[in-house]
């Protein structure tokens, strides 16, 4: 498809979303009691650029579902507009916006066949006949699933219904696709090859993507850029890398990484450091700056590999309950029960505002 | 306790006593037990009735002369050159067909409305319950009135409007439509009171229907392009056709084999305009006391029910299964 899109920029702006507000009135109970509406998103601004994989991330019910519904106009925002190559779409139909959509439940059409379920969109569109069967045969080729275009979708694996889902999509070739969860419906085994498949799927295409999804993980190893989302505000936006090394706040240091960055109350401030920055002072190059803390080891791990040492720092700050993750490369002996000298380096201390969370 | 005699309690295998296993356990003895009293219940007002029916339907028995004596097929030979039993036949089928054909399509829409998300739906959900709810002999009795030969609000109302009742007007310038005096407005009457009278119910399964399937399919027809027909034919219809067929088949056999409309509002007049298979067959066999041939009608019907409810049960069964 992108060698069909001739108007290829890298950084023309694809889906854009400024101030979007939008409330739930909660139903007739909830009137009833007197509570106002959800704010299921809360202000949100967003930028896409073209052919980029933009992953929308956080925690279960902060909005992510209600942003891209918003975005594909299954829902009118109460506030703020819904952009996509540059034209104001909000109030407009899904169809009049060139998207294409894949639901956490696929969503196929259980009475027609893969092919019929593929050609829909472009019936939909009044194309001719042997038009579409050209499209169709190419998009489940690119998926590998032309063997089952007879079939229903009752007699698909979870995996299969997904590609089907995405060939259904494709077919369209819409200027944006918008993902909600769609590996949550898989084995933890298949999620991981499907990952896999899907990103390559859209490093093939090209097509600008939204990417819903509640793992780290995921977001982590798709995203080109991760917006990550708490209580519908978006609390940063950045490259994978820049989200975990400098979290914007609190909230994505504590949301992001596994086990998540420690935070160390220090008079008005928050002191945080990632569990694989503590390490015993011997780990450390004579050169380094570092900032030497006691570690009272209370329990030990051993994860594929790794050791996670759990205990008390004193030093820092007050005296906290922290993680500190030795790769295997690092065999300093630790028992529990015992105090160790353990250091962090100073380029890798956070520091955040206790009363805000915010960043300092 | 001491650890060896843990041990041991953990190696036997526990035995529940034999008594508490006994009744619960035996699912072949409770299914009979569970399903007796429905077995009863068809064989003594379904199964002896028919056997019956089909006792008399070859005997001359009548109100005047119980005794029974068999006479083959002469009686279905009678009906057969009645007239009345044709014009009844043909009555049956116009109205279950058009009767069906209304309720299936006023149904739907209702169904469509009732789920739609609006201020004060539950009203609209009540109204529409409402002639369901009614016993049929109160609400064709008030239908009686409603079509009443001299005092019909209706043609009060036509009247009103300038309709009816002066030269000229497009409904003549008689001053009532008579609306079951003239053959044709009685045979739309009885099938507007039994299309008013059944719809609801048929709304409610079609609802029933329509709510199970996952909005998301809807939601992705809408992201795919299909406006509001497409999505009503290639999406919500064929998901909601299984129920509907069945809802159409109760409503057929239903309609086919019900004459509480007509009894009440015509008694199948004027001239057996409205006169149908059931009616008919209670005319003959109960009110003209000829038990033999009010069988022979009632049953004629019988392998034409059959055939279309198995017909439209194994089409319902290949679309769950395709
Ligand atoms: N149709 C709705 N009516 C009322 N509240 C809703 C509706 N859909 C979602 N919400 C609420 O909006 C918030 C965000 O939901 P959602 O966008 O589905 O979250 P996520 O996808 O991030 O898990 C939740 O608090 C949820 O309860
Ligand atoms: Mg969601």
């Amino acid at each position: 498809m992108a060698a069909e899109a001739p108007d290829l920029r890298p950084g023309r702006t694809v889906v854009e979303v400024r101030g979007l507000v939008k409330e739930y009135d909660g139903g007739i109970g909830r009137r009833a009691r007197g509570r106002g509406g959800v704010r299921a998103i809360d202000g949100v601004d967003l930028v896409t650029e073209e052919g980029e994989y933009l992953v929308l991330l956080g925690p279960s019910g902060c909005g992510k579902t209600t942003l891209l519904r918003t975005i594909a106009g299954l829902e009118q925002p109460t506030a703020g507009d819904v952009l996509i190559n540059g034209q104001v779409v909000t109030g407009l139909p899904p169809r009049a916006r060139k998207i294409a959509m894949v639901f956490q439940s696929y969503a196929l059409y259980p009475h027609k066949t893969v092919l019929a379920n593929i050609v829909f969109p472009l019936r939909a569109a009044g194309m001719a006949r042997p038009e579409r069967e050209r499209k169709a045969r190419w998009a489940a080729e690119l998926l590998g699933i032309e063997h089952l275009l007879g079939r229903k979708p009752r007699a698909l694996s979870g995996g299969e219904r997904q590609r089907v889902a995405l060939a259904r999509a494709l077919v369209r070739e819409p200027d944006v696709f918008l993902l909600d969860e769609p590996l949550s419906n898989l084995d933890a085994k298949l999620r991981a090859s499907a990952r896999d498949e899907l990103k390559r799927f859209q490093q093939d295409v090209g097509t600008t993507t939204i990417y819903v999804t509640h793992d780290q993980v995921e977001a982590m190893g798709l995203g080109d850029r991760i917006a990550v989302l708490s209580a519908g505000k978006v609390r940063q936006v950045g490259k994978p890398m820049e989200v975990y090394d400098d979290p914007a706040d609190t909230f994505v240091a504590t949301f992001i990484g596994s086990p998540p960055m420690n935070l160390v109350p220090r008079d008005d401030q928050l002191v945080g450091f990632r569990p694989e920055h503590l390490l015993p002072e011997s780990a450390f190059a004579a050169s380094v700056d570092r900032e030497k803390v006691p570690l009272a080891v209370d329990r030990i791990e051993y994860l594929s590999g790794d050791r996670h040492i759990y205990g008390t720092v004193t030093g820092i700050g007050k005296p906290t309950r922290v993680v500190s993750r030795l790769p295997a490369t690092v065999d300093t002996p630790v028992t529990a029960g015992e105090t160790y000298d353990f250091a962090v380096a100073r380029d890798r201390l956070r520091f955040f505002s206790a009363e805000t969370g915010l960043r300092i | 306790m001491s650890a060896v005699r843990e041990a041991e309690v953990a190696r036997t295998p526990v035995r529940l006593p034999a008594a508490r296993r006994r009744f619960a356990d035996r699912e072949g003895t409770l299914a009979w037990l569970f399903l007796m009293p429905s077995v009863v219940y068809i064989l003594v007002l379904v199964g002896v009735p028919f056997v019956l029916a089909i006792g008399f339907a070859l005997s001359d028995v009548t109100a005047g002369d119980p005794s029974y004596d068999y006479v083959g097929l002469r009686n279905f030979r009678r009906i057969f050159d009645d007239p009345v039993f044709w014009r009844s036949l043909g009555n049956t089928f116009i109205f279950t067909g058009v009767s069906m054909v209304l309720i299936v399509v006023l149904g739907k829409v209702l169904a469509n409305i009732m789920i739609a998300n609006f201020k004060g739906k539950w009203i609209v959900r009540f109204l529409v319950l409402l002639p369901w709810t009614t016993p049929v002999t109160l609400s064709s009795i008030a239908w009686l009135w409603m079509l009443d030969s001299i005092y019909s609000p209706i043609d009060w109302v036509l009247r009103q409007v300038g309709l009816l009742g002066k030269p000229g007007d497009l409904l003549g310038s008689g001053s009532n439509m008579y609306w079951l005096g003239e053959p044709g407005l009685a045979m739309a009457s009885v099938i507007t009171v039994h299309v008013w009278r059944l719809t609801p119910l048929a709304a409610v399964i079609m609802m029933a229907g329509l709510m199970a399937i996952p909005r998301d399919l809807e939601e992705a027809a809408r992201v795919d392009g299909a406006g509001y027909w497409r999505r009503m034919f290639e999406v919500t219809i064929p998901l909601v056709l299984p129920v509907a067929a069945v809802a159409a088949l109760f409503g057929t056999i239903f309609t086919f084999t019900d004459m509480a409309v007509v009894d009440v509002l015509t008694n199948g007049g004027p001239n057996n305009a409205t006169q149908v298979l059931t009616s008919w067959a209670f005319f003959r066999g109960i009110d003209g006391g000829d038990v033999g041939q009010g069988a022979a009608i009632a049953l004629f019907l019988f392998p034409i029910l059959l055939a279309a409810a198995i017909a439209i049960l194994r089409a319902v069964r290949r679309m769950e299964v395709g």
